[in-house]
């Protein structure tokens, strides 16, 4: 693993104007990834990560009623102040994205080849020949038998997990340094979501390829991912090492994500554990802690006041949370620099 | 249904049945067309006749290939088709066919006027009142109608087409500015709007043309309009532009080759809409000029009575008006059903 930084994102906020008000999609949210470092970004629905996502590709087209504050830089190029053909440009060679249907993300009158062909021969001039060996040979990296048969097929004569492996195909046909899988395994059934992640991450291991993982399935996420983004209402809630976030979740919300998870081992009927209450309406989000009305931990400054995203990590590697109360670490039972919690948890329970 | 329908018995005995009833229909069909165009009675009975004998016989030929193949054809569809291709071919090949005189009076003066439509003379679909033989005009005719109407919908397809897919890609400004042309052009009745264009143009072919392909073009902005929403929406659009193609690329390459199916199916419709359109204007005179024939000005000779007495002057350029539109749509109509986006897989 190098230590180039691919991605740096810093304090973006993207913001639509609707007509029940400002809505502020993503908030504020930092973050930075190295070349052939995987990141999960995990949340619930409308937690603005899809949003992320497309704001780092500089797909959302800003306007009078869509604005981007803030900068991304994608191998040093800030994404959203460069003009719109060097932009252009940067897609596909240097990010590429994966969408989340593997259905609608591929044209159905569009042969499987000329989807791979295309950029090819616009981002890196291959005449027809070579650019259509080349997608030969990236249909048998992510794993399709007969490439070559495959080629002259139409999208609709694939099954669904091999459609999203020609989506995936394309994504990686030049090269990027940066890959964004935007829910790469929701429209799959659960036995190809398998195969579809496991794909990706070797790709991304043999590519030395920094990539972002977003999903709402935390199983998704778990032991693929080097680290994991926890996010809530647009704002970054927990950031640490993967396994860190999974054995001690630091963050209520995480907690309660966490918790969510139906687990083998319970027996027949167990009520799932759900998270009371729902997002907050994001044209008009609580004032403080954006959890604060669901946390079962809530206290008065978390209403009142909004919580920063500061380290509370107790071992070497970072881990930073959201809150002001910041649930004990597993095994040292330091909350860090925030005041202790143990006892009030205990009271309330 | 794609698929012929299966035969519901499925026995032999029945397919051997059901042929049998089929070469009886086919014969008596025959019987009726060859009666009905040879028998000496009125025009309008012989019409009839002929008519019924083709039904009979199109459903016996039904029969008989359902009984030898299995599958029930669609033999109205085949008959359009069929119908349709003998016309392009005849039209395109008019001037090398050994056909009567179709414009020129000083050559027909010495035919008779007026003459009845006899299968095995040598005016086989009759004359008119100049004596000009009126098989030939009819496929001059048809040269007229098909050229216009096919250069129009090709023009209106090509414009309306491409100005309906940039509005529909990329909204705003663009969009509501040809959104606001399109409904003027919608709001002014068609044939107001013809009229008013041949007081200004010259009635030449065309002139027609191009007056009809305006016609058309603000339904095609609006189809092609529609349907590249519905598809800009989808996300191989967002996944083209994150791979870095250029507008242009997007509208040409991803949306365009989706929104050509249902414009297609439009446009078989469109051409039958059209060779109505021009056969009204002829016969109001503001089409092409007599003595130069098509099928509306030919229908217009039997102005002032002549119908009464010589029924074949409308009845003739009538059937192959009604042959050809009733074609065309049952053609669209089926291409239609074939490429709905709605039905389409995905």
């Amino acid at each position: 693993m190098s230590d180039q930084t691919v991605l740096e994102v810093e304090d973006v906020r993207t913001e639509f104007q609707t007509a029940r008000g400002l809505v502020r999609a993503v908030d504020g949210v930092s973050l930075s990834l190295r070349a052939g470092e995987t990141l999960g970004i995990v949340g619930e629905s409308g937690s603005g990560k899809s949003v992320l996502g497309r704001t780092i590709m500089g797909l959302i087209t800003t306007g009078h009623t869509t604005q981007v504050h803030g900068s991304v830089r994608i191998a040093g190029k800030d994404v959203h102040a460069i003009s719109a053909k060097e932009r252009r440009r940067l897609w596909g060679s240097e990010v590429a994205m994966v969408f989340q249907d593997p259905m609608t993300s591929l044209n159905p009158v569009k042969r499987v080849g000329a989807h791979i062909t295309e950029a090819l021969r616009l981002h890196l001039g291959l005449d027809k020949k070579a650019a259509a060996e080349r997608a030969i040979d990236l249909l048998r990296q992510v794993g399709i038998p007969e490439p070559a048969r495959r080629m002259s097929q139409f999208p609709h004569e694939l099954s669904g997990g091999m459609r999203q492996r020609v989506v995936i195909a394309m994504a990686l046909c030049c090269d990027p340094r940066l890959l964004i899988a935007d829910e790469p395994t929701t429209a799959l059934d659960v036995t190809v979501q398998k195969q579809i992640l496991d794909l990706l991450t070797s790709l991304a291991e043999s590519r030395d390829m920094a990539t972002i993982l977003i999903s709402h399935d935390l199983g998704a996420v778990a032991g693929r991912t080097d680290r994991v983004q926890v996010m809530y209402a647009g704002r970054v809630v927990e950031r640490s090492a993967t396994g860190e976030v999974f054995e001690g979740p630091r963050h209520p919300y995480t907690e309660g994500l966490l918790a969510s998870i139906p687990r083998l081992s319970d027996p027949p009927h167990t009520t799932l554990r759900a998270i009371v209450g729902s997002p907050p309406n994001m044209a008009n989000p609580p004032d403080g802690c954006r959890f604060a009305p669901r946390c079962p931990y809530v206290q008065d400054r978390c209403r009142t006041e909004q919580p920063e995203l500061l380290e509370i990590g107790v071992r070497r590697t970072s881990h930073v949370a959201a809150c002001h109360f910041p649930l004990p670490d597993v095994d040292t039972g330091s909350t860090g620099d925030a005041p202790p919690r143990a006892a009030l948890a205990e009271e309330i329970s | 249904m794609l698929m012929p329908r299966k035969n519901p018995t499925g026995s032999k005995l029945s397919a051997r049945r059901l042929g049998g009833l089929g070469a009886g229909m086919v014969v008596a069909g025959l019987a009726l067309v060859v009666v009905g165009w040879t028998a000496p009675l009125l025009l309008f009975l012989k019409a009839v006749l002929l008519l019924a004998g083709i039904v009979v016989l199109a459903q016996g030929l039904s029969r008989v290939v359902w009984a030898v193949r299995g599958g029930r054809p669609d033999i109205l569809l085949w008959l359009c088709c069929g119908w349709l291709v003998l016309l392009a071919v005849v039209a395109l090949l008019a001037p090398v066919l050994p056909l009567g005189e179709h414009v020129d009076v000083v050559k027909a003066l010495d035919a008779p006027t007026y003459q009845s439509p006899r299968l095995l003379s040598e005016y086989p679909l009759g004359t008119n009142n100049y004596g000009l033989d009126m098989l030939a005009r009819s496929i001059y005719g048809a040269r007229t109608s098909l050229v216009i109407a096919l250069s129009a919908v090709a023009i209106g397809t090509a414009v309306g087409g491409s100005i309906g897919v940039v509005a529909g890609f990329l909204r705003s400004g663009v969009d509501s500015v040809i959104g606001v042309v399109t409904n003027a052009l919608l709001a002014v009745p068609p044939l107001v709007l013809l009229i008013a264009l041949a007081t200004v143009l010259e009635p030449k072919l065309r002139n027609v043309a191009l007056a009809l392909a305006l016609l058309t073009i603000p339904s095609m902005i609006r189809l092609a309009r529609a349907n590249t929403i519905a598809f800009a929406q989808r996300e191989f659009v967002l996944a083209a532009r994150a791979m870095g193609a250029t507008k242009l690329r997007i509208m040409w390459r991803e949306l365009v080759p989706n929104v050509i199916l249902p414009i297609f199916s439009m446009m078989v419709v469109m051409i039958s809409v059209l060779i109505v359109a021009e056969a009204s204007l002829s016969f109001l005179g503001f089409g092409v000029q007599a003595p130069e024939p098509t099928w509306g000005n030919m229908i217009a000779e039997a102005e002032g009575g002549t119908m009464q007495e010589h029924p074949h002057i409308v009845l003739v350029p009538g059937v192959f008006l009604f042959l050809t539109v009733f074609s065309f749509n049952l053609l669209g109509e089926k291409a239609q059903k074939r490429w709905d986006p709605r039905s389409a897989k995905l």
